[in-house]
C-alpha cells in the first residue's frame, strides 16, 4: 500500500515545495504593492536558462551563486524599469506592464535558445538517485520540502524581527502613511522583488533538477499554479502561500494516482474557483476593511 | 526623462526582435546569377515543443538546396529559393505561418513536422491552390479527403501496428501503457492505432493523457508500474520525451519505453545516455543506409556552427533530416514534370511524380500518400550514445 502510493506523495510534496518558493514571490509583491507580478514565472524560467548557460562554462560552485545573484539583479531591474515609473499610475497600467515584461522575457528566451529545449545540467548531489521506503527518486525530491520550510522560516523571521521586515509590514498595511513616517519606500520595494526573485531562483534550481528541460514557456505553468496557490492560501500571506502550494502539489498528484490524469490541471483551477466562492480571501487571507 | 529612456529601451527591444526575424530567414541569397527564381515554401516548426525536430527536418532541405541549388523548368534554369516559415509547433500560429508562404509566392510547400500543425495549415494552402508535401507527418487526416496534401512517409495506422507487433513479438508484452499529450492529433492518433492493433493481438491496453506544458511525469510512470505494464508506449514530442526519459531513469524504471518517429532524435539520445533504460523507436531511415550521402551531409553540418547547433550540437543524423532531403528532391521532380512554376500545374502533376531518394523510391498512391511498407526499429545504446539498428519491421 505504502510502496504503491508513496511515489505520488513524494512527487506531490516535492512539486508543492517548488510551487511554494514561486508563490512567495507572488504573495509578497501583492501584499506590498497590490500588484500581481505576471512576470514572476518567467523570471523563474530565466533563472533556469542562466543556469544552463553558466554551467556550460563555469564549475557548479560558481554557477549556482551566479544564478542566484543574476536572478536577484533581474528582479531589481524589472521593478526599477517596468513598475516603479508607473507607481502613481492606475493599477491596471502596472498589471499590463507586468504582462509586457512576461512576454519580453519569453521572447528573449526564444531568441537566445532558438526555440530548442535546453537540457538542464545535473547538479551533482541533488541529481543522485535515492531510495525512500522502497520508492526510487532523486535526492532533490527529499531536499525540496526541507529546504522550502527552512527558507520560509528564515523569511518569516526576517519579516518579524528585522528593520527592513518591519518596514515591509508597515508598507503593506498602509503605503502613504509608511512613507510619511520616514520609511524609504524605494528600498522596501526593491528588497521585496529581490527576495521574491531569490526564492524563485532557488525554486528553479530544484524544479529543473527534477524536470531537466528548459523552454521559453517553462515558467508559465509553474507560475500559474504558484499564483493559484498564493490565491488559495490567501494572497498576501506567506504561510498561506506555502500551505496552498503544498495542497495543490499533493492534490494534483493524487488526482493522477486515481487515474484521472486528463483532469489533473483542470482540478487545480476548479479548486481555485471553489475556494474563491467559499472564502474569497483564501484560507489565511485577511478580510479587507475598507477605510472610508 | 525616464519615459524617454523607457521608450528607447522598448525601441531597442523591438529592433532586436526584428533583427532576429530577419536573421532566421533565408532572405539574403542568390541575387547575382540572373536566373529566374522559383520559391519552395518550408512550413516547419523552428520553435516550441517540436522545434528540435523541425530544425533537423529543415537541415535536410537546406542541404539538398545546397547540393541542387537550381532546377531545369521547361528548358530554363531557375534558382531555387527556400522560404522558411516557423509555425512554432502551435495550431494557433499555423495559419499565419502558412499565409506567409502563400504571400511569398511558393510553388510548392514542404512540411510540416508534426501532424497537428500540418492539418491546421492545410486549408490555407488549399485556398491558395498550392500543393504541399508532408515530410514526416504521419497522421492519416493530413492527406485524407483533399487533393493538395501529399506525403512521402508512412502513416500512423501502419506505424502503430508495426510498434504493437514489435511490443508483442520482440518484447513479449501482455499489458501496455499508452501515454500521449491531450489534444495532440499526432500522439492521440498513433495511440489509437497502436491500441487497436494491440487489442487485436490480445494485449491489455491502458491509456492516459497529460496536459500541454506538463513537466511532471513521475505520477504517470508510477501509474504504469502499479498497473503492471510490460511496455510503455509514449509517442510524444521531443520536449516531453526528454522529460519522460529523465524521470524514468530517476525512478529506476525497468519497463521498456517504446516510441515513434519523433523520439528518433539526438536530443532524446543525449537525455538517455549513461542511464539504465530500454528505449525502442520506429523510424524512416537507419543510419548507415547510404554512407556516401551521410558523409556529405555530416561534412556540411560540421562546417557551419548554426547548422551544428540546429542539429542538436553534434552530427548524428536524424531520420527526419534524410526525409527532408528526399522531400526537396521530390519537389524538384514535380517542378520539372510540371514545366512551370505555377502551383496549380505542380499540383496536377504531383500524383504521377516519382523520385528516387535516399530512403528509397517515392511514388504517390491512394490519397497522395507514398507507398511505404517498412519501418526501421532502433534502440538507444545508452553506453555509446547512438541509436542501434534492431530490425526492419513490416506488416503483411
Amino acid at each position: 500500500m505504502i510502496a504503491k502510493y508513496l511515489p505520488y506523495l513524494l512527487a506531490g510534496i516535492s512539486v508543492g515545495g517548488q510551487y511554494a518558493l514561486i508563490a512567495i514571490g507572488y504573495t509578497m509583491v501583492y501584499g506590498i504593492l497590490r500588484l500581481i507580478n505576471f512576470a514572476h514565472g518567467d523570471v523563474f524560467m530565466i533563472a533556469g536558462l542562466v543556469m544552463v548557460y553558466s554551467s556550460a562554462s563555469l564549475p557548479m560552485y560558481i554557477a549556482i551563486p551566479l544564478v542566484l545573484i543574476a536572478t536577484m539583479i533581474l528582479g531589481f531591474v524589472i521593478e526599477r524599469v517596468a513598475y516603479r515609473p508607473l507607481r502613481s499610475a492606475p493599477r491596471m497600467s502596472v498589471m499590463i506592464s507586468a504582462i509586457g515584461v512576461s512576454y519580453l522575457l519569453q521572447n528573449c528566451a526564444l531568441y537566445f535558445t532558438g526555440g530548442l529545449p535546453q537540457t538542464y545540467p545535473a547538479i551533482p548531489w541533488l541529481s543522485r538517485s535515492v531510495n525512500v521506503l522502497g520508492a526510487t527518486t532523486k535526492m532533490v525530491t527529499v531536499v525540496t520540502p526541507v529546504l522550502t520550510l527552512v527558507l520560509v522560516i528564515v523569511l518569516v523571521m526576517v519579516i518579524k524581527y528585522t528593520k527592513i521586515g518591519m518596514a515591509m509590514r508597515a508598507v503593506s498595511k498602509d503605503f502613504e502613511t509608511a512613507q510619511l513616517m520616514g520609511i524609504k519606500i524605494i528600498s522596501v520595494l526593491s528588497m521585496t522583488f529581490v527576495i521574491g526573485c531569490f526564492l524563485a531562483a532557488v525554486g528553479s534550481l530544484l524544479y529543473f533538477t527534477n524536470y531537466p528541460s528548459v523552454i521559453p514557456t517553462s515558467g508559465s505553468m509553474p507560475g500559474l499554479k504558484a499564483f493559484v496557490a498564493a490565491v488559495f492560501g490567501g494572497i498576501g500571506s506567506i504561510p498561506g502561500a506555502v500551505i496552498g502550494a503544498f495542497i495543490i502539489g499533493i492534490c494534483e498528484n493524487i488526482i493522477k494516482a486515481l487515474g484521472w490524469t486528463t483532469f489533473s490541471d483542470a482540478f487545480t483551477f476548479v479548486l481555485l474557483i471553489v475556494v474563491l466562492l467559499i472564502r474569497p480571501t483564501g484560507i489565511f487571507g485577511e478580510k479587507a476593511t475598507d477605510k472610508v | 526623462m525616464k519615459k524617454r529612456i523607457i521608450a528607447l529601451v522598448l525601441v531597442l527591444c523591438l529592433a532586436l526582435t526584428l533583427c532576429a526575424c530577419g536573421g532566421s530567414g533565408d532572405g539574403e541569397k542568390q541575387e547575382a546569377s540572373g536566373n529566374k527564381t522559383v520559391v519552395i515554401g518550408v512550413y516547419e516548426p523552428l520553435s516550441g515543443d517540436n522545434g528540435a525536430g523541425g530544425k533537423q527536418e529543415v537541415l535536410g532541405m537546406q542541404y539538398a538546396n545546397y547540393k541542387f541549388p537550381t532546377v531545369e523548368i521547361n528548358g530554363e534554369t531557375y534558382d531555387v529559393k527556400l522560404e522558411i516559415s516557423d509555425n512554432e509547433s502551435s495550431n494557433d500560429k499555423a495559419v499565419s505561418a502558412a499565409t506567409k508562404l502563400v504571400s511569398a509566392g511558393a510553388s510548392v510547400v514542404l512540411g510540416s513536422y508534426g501532424s497537428s500543425v500540418a492539418i491546421a495549415g492545410s486549408d490555407t494552402f488549399a485556398d491558395a491552390g498550392i500543393p504541399a508535401i508532408g515530410v514526416t507527418c504521419t497522421n492519416p487526416q493530413v492527406t485524407l479527403g483533399n487533393d493538395h496534401y501529399f506525403r512521402i512517409c508512412f502513416l500512423d495506422p501502419f506505424q502503430g501496428t508495426v510498434l504493437a507487433n514489435f511490443a508483442y513479438d520482440e518484447l513479449g508484452a501482455q499489458t501496455v501503457y499508452c501515454l500521449g499529450q491531450l489534444g495532440n492529433d499526432y500522439d492521440q492518433g498513433l495511440i489509437n492505432y497502436f491500441s487497436e492493433a494491440a487489442k487485436a493481438l490480445g494485449m491489455t491496453v491502458i491509456t492516459e493523457s497529460f496536459p500541454e506544458g506538463n513537466s511532471d511525469f513521475n505520477s504517470y510512470l508510477t501509474n504504469a508500474k502499479n498497473q503492471g505494464a510490460d511496455v510503455i508506449f509514449a509517442p510524444t514530442s521531443i520536449s516531453y520525451a526528454q522529460l519522460i526519459v529523465e524521470q524514468a531513469a530517476a525512478q529506476g524504471l525497468t519497463i521498456p519505453l517504446v516510441a515513434s518517429d519523433t523520439w528518433d532524435s539526438n536530443v532524446v539520445m543525449d537525455a538517455a545516455q549513461g542511464k539504465d533504460l530500454d528505449i525502442y523507436v520506429s523510424t524512416f531511415y537507419a543510419e548507415g543506409g547510404d554512407p556516401e550521402f551521410e558523409a556529405g551531409i555530416k561534412e556540411w553540418i560540421n562546417a557551419d556552427s548554426t547548422n551544428l547547433s540546429n542539429n542538436g550540437g553534434n552530427d548524428m543524423l536524424a531520420a527526419v533530416t534524410v526525409m527532408g532531403y528526399d522531400a526537396y528532391l521530390t519537389a524538384l521532380e514535380a517542378l520539372k514534370a510540371a514545366g512551370t512554376t505555377d502551383p496549380g500545374e505542380v499540383m496536377a502533376v504531383l500524383p504521377s511524380v516519382t523520385a528516387t531518394g535516399i530512403t528509397g523510391e517515392i511514388k504517390f498512391g491512394e490519397n497522395g500518400d507514398a507507398d511505404r511498407n517498412t519501418a526501421f526499429i532502433k534502440t538507444a545504446n545508452t553506453e555509446t550514445g547512438v541509436w542501434d539498428f534492431v530490425t526492419v519491421q513490416s506488416v503483411a
